[in-house]
């Protein structure tokens, strides 16, 4: 459904995407996840022909992109990380005004729209002005305006930054609906948790780089332990130099937490009872710890 | 820059955007109509009645009259740049619709040529109101000569329009348009024959004016209200074309650097 052999973009004298190689299979959902600026948002507007690939080739619904960009976008609807509905508009007439861009008749676009209102959760919401909608309701128009064309495959560049868990959930539901409909989504994410959830497989990007690429739990299950011990309190110190690195299969220690990954978190617990000063958190590993892992803990801003 | 410099592809698909723009503005016609017109009208009356009453006729016209088509010129130039300036600035930076186009299968080319397009219906309507005054208050020669005045107008729509999406393109903010209406703008309303002769003015400083867009404008524009074939008409045409191509190619340049990069 998407390919991308070799993707590279330069600004001046800084690679964004280095030789980046992408599959997506249609009917999956597909997560892009990395840090800030790790090139997430550079390769969708790669993929979308927005702008040039210095090197590389694409091709997104069997059609060379950027050089037929144009036909191309007719296939794909777009959810941006910034929401750039229309103001002067209210919600009805942004459907239909996103319609025309797609060279859709008005009558066609009248068509679908009681569809796509359902679809968001805003039928009662019809003719509100864009001021008036909450964030969650914007992203769900944003989501619905995506959908205008009823195209194959759908681009969302972090879909639920911002949102609260209701909203969130509500966006969840709206994505797994697309997907038991057949539609192959491209998602962009922090959430790692969204990206467990929702994705099928999900590649992790670092500095313009492909670092691992698979299914969630393929990814969990290959890359870390599979649990997890946080320890912190009193006494950490003295207690990971004496005990942690014979009871963890690997630790870290982060600020005043120590991360205990292992396979025999019993043993792990057994040691932590013995010193009541130090305070724990059990848990399965996560698509968060190998995110963490391979792409360390630095912040990129 | 050069680098994004390019002959424009253009394509019918610019039309969804001037209809967008038509859309929104049809909702607010009335006051957009009433705020946009109700300004060149009132200098026009005023400064031609009021002002004209203690001159002798200019350049062998009342002087109600020679304003009349300095006007026509110069509230045409006002409304494509106004709209260029303002009105594209806050749709491209401020709330990203031109991004959201672009999503959809149209390009940068051709939500710019929507936009100048919009200018040029912009700048349409302003000239037809001033031309409705110049009807009803009987100052043209002969009215078949006066309907010239609407391609004319167009023409000086698309000539400021692409202009001003040159100024849209390189603007960090709203406050930036000012350098454009002190240095440009303003100067040339007055170097270019609206308000007096070009004739009043130093020689060097006529040489300057035979150059400005807006000269070109008003030298079509002045000898149709009074019922006259403009000299050199294909000179001040192309001139008018090519000001406003050569800034919708450059803005298109400068554009693609700014959002497309």
């Amino acid at each position: 459904m998407l390919s991308a052999h070799g993707l590279t973009k330069r600004y001046g004298d800084i690679e964004v995407v280095r030789g980046l190689d992408l599959h997506v299979r249609r009917g999956e959902c597909f997560g892009l996840l990395g840090p800030n600026g790790a090139g997430k948002t550079t390769t969708l507007r790669l993929l979308l022909g927005l702008i040039e690939p210095d090197a590389g080739t694409i091709e997104l619904a069997g059609i060379a992109v950027p050089q037929h960009a144009r036909e191309a976008r007719m296939k794909v609807g777009v959810v941006p990380q910034m929401d750039n509905l229309d103001p002067d508009f209210s919600v009805r007439e942004n459907l239909l005004a996103y319609g025309r861009y797609f060279g859709m008749s008005k009558a066609a676009v009248a068509a679908r729209v009681p569809e796509l209102l359902e679809f968001a959760g805003l039928a009662s919401k019809a003719d509100a002005q864009i001021a008036q909608l909450s964030g969650g309701m914007k992203r769900r128009l944003t989501l619905a305006r995506a959908l205008v064309h009823d195209p194959e495959l759908l681009f969302l560049d972090e879909p639920t930054t911002g949102l609260d868990p209701q909203a969130r959930h509500l966006i969840w539901q709206g994505l797994r609906r697309l997907i038991a409909a057949g539609k192959t989504i491209v998602l962009t994410t922090h959430f790692m948790e969204e990206a467990e959830r929702l994705t099928d497989r999900l590649a992790i990007l670092d500095h313009g780089r492909l670092v691992t690429e698979g299914a969630p739990r393929a990814l969990i299950e290959s890359h870390i332990e599979p649990a997890v011990v946080e320890v912190y309190g009193e006494g950490l110190e003295a207690w990971m130099r004496a005990h942690a690195g014979g009871v963890c299969q690997r630790f870290e220690s982060v600020g005043e937490t120590l991360f205990c990954y292992t396979g025999d978190a019993e043993r792990v617990i057994d040691a932590l009872k013995q010193v009541p000063a130090l305070r724990y958190l059990h848990r399965p590993s996560n698509l968060e710890d190998v995110f963490l892992k391979l792409t360390g803990r630095d912040l990129r801003d | 820059m050069t680098r994004h410099l390019r002959f424009p592809r253009l394509s019918w698909r610019f039309i969804p955007v001037w209809q967008r723009n038509y859309l929104v503005w049809k909702k607010l016609a009335i006051p957009s109509i009433l705020g946009n017109l109700a300004d060149p009208m009132l200098y026009m009356l005023g400064l031609g009645y009021g002002l004209g009453s203690l001159l002798p006729d200019v350049a062998g016209m009342p002087y109600l009259t020679f304003l009349a088509a300095g006007t026509v010129a110069y509230s045409t130039m006002n409304a494509a740049t106004f709209e260029v300036l303002y009105s594209s600035f806050s749709r491209m930076h401020v709330q990203r619709t031109w991004d959201a186009i672009m999503n959809a299968p149209l390009t940068l080319d051709d939500v710019m040529l929507g936009e100048l397009t919009w200018a040029v219906s912009k700048s349409l309507l302003s000239g037809l109101a001033i031309l409705a005054v110049i009807w009803g208050l009987g100052l043209y020669g002969s009215f078949w000569m006066t309907l010239w005045i609407i391609p004319v107008v167009a023409l000086v729509g698309f000539c400021f329009g692409g202009m001003g999406l040159v100024m849209n393109a390189v603007s960090p903010s709203y406050d930036f348009f000012l350098y454009y209406f002190t240095l440009v703008i303003t100067p040339m309303v007055l170097l270019c024959g609206v308000f007096f002769p070009v004739s009043q003015l130093p020689p060097l400083l006529q040489g300057v004016s035979a150059w400005l867009p807006l000269t070109h404008a008003v030298d079509l524009a002045r000898p149709l209200v009074l019922g006259k074939t403009p000299d050199d008409i294909v000179r001040h045409a192309a001139a008018l074309c090519a000001y406003g191509f050569a800034g919708y190619v450059i803005a298109l340049a400068l554009t693609r650097r700014r959002l497309l990069k």
